[in-house]
């Protein structure tokens, strides 16, 4: 009896600690590829919305902004020694690995909660690199996902900033994800997370996409819809400008 | 100038591929070849993903080909026949080669299959074509005339049967050799971006004694309608042919292959084989410090299938 009304208790309290709530937009829904495109770049704005039953947070406000590209299945090869030559000869498979990963924040995630509340929420790049399956005979090692995180950071597809996230107001933030020019196609989701001295207060998410526009999208689609087409003009292409050159540079 | 490639997905700068294509064109029309073997580890090097990069230039591979077929032809300097036969088997072969070569995309082994193969197939035919050309030089300044084959004499393949007569080269071989050595290079050529010509002239003019005056015209009619062919098989059955970076590598390869071709002609007999061969070597070697030598990244990463 005593314990229900302790549960019952601590359940209003947790009721009461999530009242915050977040308003957020993204400057763009959609992220056309050009022929010019050499990456992009979307803002977030949020707002922290209280009412007025929310009690006073003794400490400031935590943002965190995490985008996930498309997810993909990712093969990790490690070259090791056979005989004189260097092989790729063991490798180990990822499934659902976002293709992009960044994660924004307005301090290291190592300061705003405990590890275990980070791989709870799925805050951070180790959180959101699943563990790779599929196989029994493929034990997961520590360097092969290390390796992968190393990799993606440095192409910039997997990007950390604990200064990505700027309050304007202690209750208004704005953050500006950078995608490269070489940023994967597909969906992408936005989660904020809010917490404070270590407890997650809301969430809220959206997305946007990246798509090819203009010829970029035409040239794909051709190549899609139209193989046989498409490969006989790139060929005949190559034809007409070599006898192009026969012409122009004809010696007489 | 950025450019976004559309179907190798990242951009790239347009002054780097025409540069590019102007210099592989350059030394493509200096020594005849269509420069394959220089331009898919070029691409590779650049960035582009080596399935695009094999898929796209053998485009530009097409294009060298047609400007010196059209040359040769003015000149009268091409075999038809023994065109048409090598044509046959060429076009055999590329359609095994686009099936392998799709096959190891699969399997996800394309990438150490185009290193090893560059290695075997280019330090063969370097190794050999330099100590040749080291002892014909060698020939030449101590003013010795090389052995020559006498008029009886016939290597064993030639005389296999379905034996063909070829008038313009004056040839009269068995088909069965032909058929194979151009189903291996159409084959060659599909996995490896490459048309072949490298492999094909010394072999028709060491194995099959064509005359020297027709046998790069007549290894024309075969890298053109394969290349063409494989062209349009990649397309076909596995998407990875850019347009894009297609057109930009053939307009500087057909700027660079005119003047390659006048700074060829300056160049003697025994120099040009011996140049040809070192930078063949090069390039094998370069491939095979790839898997010789201790990588001072032993990881990498390859998406193999991505949700949109």
């Amino acid at each position: 009896m005593r314990a229900a009304a302790l549960a019952l208790a601590l359940g209003l309290a947790a009721g009461a600690a999530r009242a915050e709530t977040i308003v957020m937009s993204l400057s763009s829904g959609a992220i056309p590829i050009n022929s010019n495109f050499a990456g992009a770049e979307v803002a977030v704005f949020g707002s922290i919305e209280r009412d007025g039953a929310t009690v006073a947070r003794a400490q400031d406000y935590d943002v965190v902004v995490t985008v996930r590209g498309p997810r993909g299945q990712v093969v990790v090869r490690e070259k090791s020694r056979w005989g004189p030559l260097w092989l790729n000869l063991d490798q180990r498979k990822y499934i659902a690995v976002p293709a992009f990963i960044s994660i924004l924040a307005n301090r290291p995630l190592e300061s705003m909660a405990t590890p275990a509340m980070r791989q709870k929420l799925r805050l951070g790049v180790d959180a959101l690199v699943p563990p790779q399956g599929r196989r029994a005979d493929e034990p997961d090692e520590p360097e092969f996902r290390a390796a992968l995180a190393r990799l993606r950071r440095g192409e910039g597809l997997f990007v950390e900033n604990p200064k990505g996230v700027l309050f304007l107001t202690p209750t208004l933030f704005k953050a500006a994800i950078v995608l490269p020019g070489a940023a994967p196609l597909g969906r992408y989701d936005v989660d904020v997370h809010v917490l404070s001295d270590g407890v997650p207060l809301a969430t809220a998410s959206d997305g946007f996409t990246v798509h090819k526009g203009g010829v970029e999208a035409r040239v794909a689609a051709a190549s899609r819809e139209t193989p046989w087409l498409y490969g006989l003009a790139t060929a005949l292409m190559a034809v007409f400008l070599g006898w192009v050159a026969t012409i122009v540079f004809r010696r007489d | 100038m950025l450019f976004y490639l559309p179907i190798a997905e990242l951009p790239i700068n347009v002054l780097t591929l025409l540069g590019m294509g102007a210099a592989v064109g350059f030394i493509g029309g200096m020594f005849g070849i269509g420069g394959g073997f220089l331009m898919t580890p070029l691409l590779i090097f650049v960035g582009i993903p080596p399935g695009v990069a094999v898929a796209s230039q053998a485009a530009q591979i097409a294009a060298s080909s047609t400007t010196s077929l059209i040359n040769y032809w003015r000149r009268r300097q091409i075999d038809v026949r023994l065109g048409l036969v090598l044509l046959a088997g060429g076009v055999v072969g590329s359609q095994l080669g686009v099936a392998f070569f799709n096959n190891m995309r699969k399997i996800g082994q394309l990438e150490s299959v185009i290193s090893i193969s560059y290695v075997v197939l280019l330090g063969s035919v370097g190794l050999s074509m330099l100590i040749e050309a080291l002892l014909s030089f060698l020939r030449a300044k101590r003013g010795v005339s090389a052995p020559t084959r006498r008029g009886g004499q016939h290597a064993w393949y030639e005389g296999l049967p379905f034996k063909m007569r070829f008038p313009r080269s004056g040839i009269y071989v068995s088909l069965v050799p032909l058929s194979i050595l151009s189903v291996f290079i159409g084959f060659a050529g599909a996995v490896l971006g490459i048309g072949g010509g490298f492999i094909m002239v010394p072999a028709l003019i060491y194995m099959f004694r064509v005359p020297a005056s027709v046998v790069v015209g007549t290894s024309q009619v075969q890298i053109l309608f394969t290349m063409v062919f494989a062209t349009i098989m990649h397309a076909a059955t596995n998407h990875s042919v850019d347009f894009i970076l297609a057109l930009l590598l053939t307009v500087g390869a057909v700027f660079g292959a005119q003047f390659g071709a006048r700074a060829g002609m300056r160049l003697k007999g025994e120099h040009f084989r011996l140049l040809l061969a070192l930078l063949i070597c090069a390039v094998a070697a370069r491939f095979a410090t790839d898997v010789l030598v201790k990588p001072t990244e032993r990881f990498s990463v390859t998406i193999t299938e991505t949700a949109r």
